[in-house]
């Protein structure tokens, strides 16, 4: 697609005074940013800060309430992502449109048709896209074959079939191992050497400073500042994103005790088929200790949280637990009630799914969970100024933003329902937090304060179980790190000196033989 | 949201669905060349002492019927098989009580118990099977509903009589029989003492769901099955349990008519509640409230549809045409109210926090 240049030409896409509204949110005001032909500018912002409603606005998903876009110098007005591609605008989503039962042509010309048919010239045409920017893939492989990092290739050469000169990447390396965000960045320096424009949405600071060319913060809605990676560390970058200090997962002495709190040995789980989906599966969690779980999303950390709370039985294999009145106890067979009734405390990895009523106001929500025990309940009897006065204690206590108690779930921000479900499952006084994924999705300034509470309640002698795709997260918070692959426990770390490269490898199976 | 609103939105959805529903019947009856204005005028008349008193025992009963389905319904368990379960109940408890083995009123309080438990045995089977075997309870309640229509005709034949050409249990010795109460003087017609059941059921069953345990997790599960097994409810449990309780509570359904009125259960005994039940409940959002309006709804429209026959030549299925309308219409009305709900209580959170100053970002603890 050639520039029909009016303008200055070597302005890819300049956004004017953009904004948009949705009810009682504001989701972006006065947003301005000029992207150079030919370069990989980055779009740092924290959660919930307004990067996905520019985006959308850009692709044509979203029409701004006001403000204006110019592509390659000219004013355009999209209605539909159509119109967008039309201008070639391309987007590669956060998660993967492909239909895994068919093979990467057939993904590629789905829906692309008129362009060049979809037998020989289309496969010449994903051949010749292929070699021009190292993607290596085979047209005629079934996407369900392949690995995470060549179905974004696949995604990405989508867009680029379509004649995409400027591609949109939503946060692209959210999926990848460390290793794979390597390949990636080579990928789109190709790319850029070829005369695309890309932008890059992130909220990951180094990726940012190590592959873009411009940066630019979003905080609450607006751009706050544009800036050259040269010029900024990422410290820095951080601060315009949180605008105030930057918070720290580090946690400083040690609390571990040499009491043991949770002891799992020799776990065996099948699925529904009799297929392994945890094999051998030994730890132990001490009172005051923090275990890290890391390991690619879909290798067992769900499955072992669910049974450890009790929703998923095993075939083989023994969990004890050591509570205060009762001693060690053996609780594979127990319920999740029981579980739940002996102090172990769940931050499910899905909220909205495992952690909420949605449609329920918070106090009823303060009750989930917790229907056996005060103060939520007297006997068998609900206890509603109990939960009601509850509920009361953990939005203050928690920063729980919501107009009140009788606001329903659904209503609150992600970042305020998950605060809400970590005061609710911090209290009661749980000896053991499973934490999935706590701080995901969340803004900067939640998860500082939910690190703050996991830490507090440490220090106190609660045992946590940590789940986390977040790399920091995990070296930050944890006393030791094990990493699930495949449903086997693979490696054991020590934080203090482990690298995300060395997590990397061990979650990818590449040190097995080692 | 304040109070007003929030009241207004909740008369929104009924009102909204009866309006639709009128407007559909009026279009009916056009199209069939009927009388429009007298059907209105028919149906909407102020009924008599003697038909308040007959709608009054139509709501109780369908009021029953309509709990005993909303207690599945609130944990998203489908008994089709109300019906059913109160034929089964309504025939032991005439059997047991027609066989007068105790006296007088524990007859009657013993025959009610044995209502309930084969009402509840009834239900439990489509529990078990969705449980053990994973059998969807619509299909086993429907089943069961076919069975049980049999299954009773066969054991009339065994224990009942003939009188012309109906079979029944044996008539109930009158000193077990629960005698009416009579509200309008000049009538004869008198409210079934057990009528009064249903006010006894409405409010054990808000109670059950408002205030207790059991009924957290029965709407929680309702709400979310997932979100009920990570909070520890065992959800297998709970659809024996409410398929139990359900069926218990159908069991009551005949017990009106039949210590009120027809003292013994034959093939000539009314059925078809168990269905009209479902649509009650529907009507009512499953709240003993609503269940309440929507009994006395449906009641009414029964009631005056008999007239209209007489007075303006309207065949009265156009009332169950009318009846089905409404509850299509109830449906649609109140997820187009909630929607609209969930994007006013958004739209008022962002306004009340943005009034609120941003909170600054607390120290980490050291």
């Amino acid at each position: 697609m050639s520039t029909s240049a009016t303008g200055p030409s070597t302005h890819a896409i300049e956004l004017r005074g953009i904004g948009k509204r949705f009810p009682g949110v504001i989701a972006n005001h006065d947003v301005d940013i000029t992207i150079r032909t030919g370069t990989i500018h980055a779009l740092v912002g924290e959660n919930g800060a307004g990067k996905s409603t520019l985006m959308k606005i850009l692709y044509g998903v979203q029409k701004p309430d006001e403000g204006s876009i110019t592509v390659n110098g000219k004013h355009v007005t999209f209605s539909t992502p159509a119109d967008a591609i039309a201008e070639g605008i391309g987007m590669v989503f956060q998660h993967f449109m492909l239909a895994d039962n068919l093979t990467v042509l057939e993904n590629v010309t789905l829906g692309a048709e008129k362009l060049h048919g979809i037998g020989d010239s289309a496969r010449e045409e994903i051949l010749k896209i292929s070699r021009r920017y190292g993607f290596a893939l085979d047209p005629d492989e079934l996407v369900e074959t392949l690995g995470v990092g060549e179905r974004q290739r696949v995604e990405i050469l989508k867009v680029l079939y379509r004649g995409a000169r400027i591609i949109i990447l939503d946060e692209p390396t959210a999926v990848l191992v460390p290793q794979e965000v390597d390949a990636l960045f080579d990928n789109l320096r190709q790319l850029k050497d070829q005369g695309h424009t890309l932008i890059f949405i992130s909220h990951k600071l180094d990726e940012v400073l190590a592959v873009a060319d411009d940066i630019t913060v979003i905080r609450r809605g607006t751009t706050v500042a544009t800036v050259e990676p040269a010029d900024v560390t990422a410290r820095k970058l951080a601060e315009l994103m949180v605008g105030s200090e930057l918070p720290s997962p580090s946690t400083e002495e040690s609390t571990v005790t040499d009491r043991v709190l949770l002891s799992v040995s020799g776990i065996e789980l099948r699925d529904a088929a009799g297929r392994p989906e945890l094999t051998g599966i030994s730890f132990e969690i001490h009172a005051g200790e923090v275990l890290g779980i890391a390991g690619v999303e879909g290798n067992g950390q769900s499955e072992l949280v669910e049974t450890l709370i009790g929703m998923r039985h095993p075939v083989a294999g023994t969990v004890r637990l050591r509570t205060s009145e009762e001693g060690d106890q053996d609780i594979t067979r127990w319920s999740t009630r029981e579980r739940r009734e002996a102090g172990i405390g769940y931050i499910p990895e899905d909220r909205q799914r495992h952690g909420l009523l949605l449609d329920s106001p918070l106090w009823e929500n303060r009750i989930l969970g917790h229907q056996t025990r005060p103060p939520s309940v007297k006997g068998p009897w609900l206890d509603v100024k109990g939960a009601r006065d509850d509920s009361q204690r953990i939005v203050s206590a928690y920063d729980v933003r919501t107009p009140g108690i009788d606001t329903t779930a659904r209503a609150l921000s992600g970042g305020n329902q998950q605060k809400f479900i970590v005061g609710r499952e911090m209290s009661g006084d749980p000896i053991l937090l499973m934490a999935s994924h706590p701080t995901r999705g969340v803004d900067v300034g939640a998860q500082a304060q939910i690190w703050d509470h996991i830490k507090r309640a440490r220090s106190e002698g609660l045992a946590v179980l940590l789940i986390s795709a977040d790399l920091d997260e995990l070296i930050g918070l944890s006393d030791s790190i094990r990493v699930l692959l495949r449903g086997r426990l693979v490696g054991e770390f020590d934080p203090q000196t482990v690298t995300p490269q060395e997590l990397g490898s061990a979650m990818t199976g590449a040190g097995e033989d080692a | 949201m304040n109070l007003a609103k929030r009241a207004a939105l909740g008369l929104a959805a009924p009102v909204l669905a009866l309006v639709v529903a009128a407007v559909v019947a009026s279009l009916v009856l056009v199209g069939t060349g009927d009388d429009v204005a007298g059907f209105w005028k028919t149906l909407l008349t102020w009924p008599q002492g003697r038909n308040i008193v007959n709608i009054l025992n139509a709501s109780a009963i369908l009021y029953i019927s309509g709990v005993a389905a909303a207690i599945g319904f609130r944990m998203n368990l489908f008994n089709i098989g109300v019906e059913g379960q109160y034929r089964v109940a309504t025939f032991a408890a005439a059997a047991f009580a027609g066989a007068g083995w105790l006296p007088g009123k524990l007859n009657t309080v013993v025959a009610v118990l044995v209502a309930m438990l084969a009402g509840a045995l009834w239900a439990g089977i489509a529990g078990l099977l969705r449980t053990t075997r994973g059998v969807s309870e619509v299909i086993s309640t429907i089943m069961l509903n076919a069975i049980a229509g049999s299954l009773v005709g066969y054991l009339l034949t065994r224990v009942g009589s003939s009188t012309g050409n109906t079979r029944s249990t044996k008539q109930i010795e009158q000193g077990s029989w629960v005698g009416g109460i009579t509200i309008f003087g000049d009538s004869p017609t008198k409210l079934f003492g057990l009528s009064l059941v249903a006010v006894v059921v409405g409010v054990l069953f808000w109670l059950l769901l408002n205030r207790t345990r059991f009924g957290f997790d029965l709407r929680a599960s309702g709400a979310s099955e997932t979100a009920a097994v990570a909070s520890g409810v065992d959800v297998r449990r709970m659809i024996v349990i409410s398929m139990l309780m359900s069926g218990a509570v159908a069991g009551l359904i005949g017990m009106p008519t039949l210590f009120g009125d027809a003292h013994n259960y034959g093939s000539s005994f009314q059925t078809g509640i168990g269905f009209a039940g479902i649509a009650v409940a529907l009507l009512g959002r499953n709240n003993p409230v609503g269940i309440a309006f929507g009994a006395l709804i449906f009641a009414f429209l029964t009631e005056q549809g008999n007239l209209l026959n007489i007075l303006v030549g309207v065949s009265p299925d156009i009332v169950a045409v009318t009846q089905g309308v409404i509850v299509i219409a109830v449906v649609i009305a109140y997820e187009i109210v909630r929607r609209y709900r969930v994007r006013l209580e958004q739209a008022s959170v962002g306004e009340q926090l943005e009034a609120q100053p941003a909170p600054q970002p607390k120290e980490p603890v050291s």
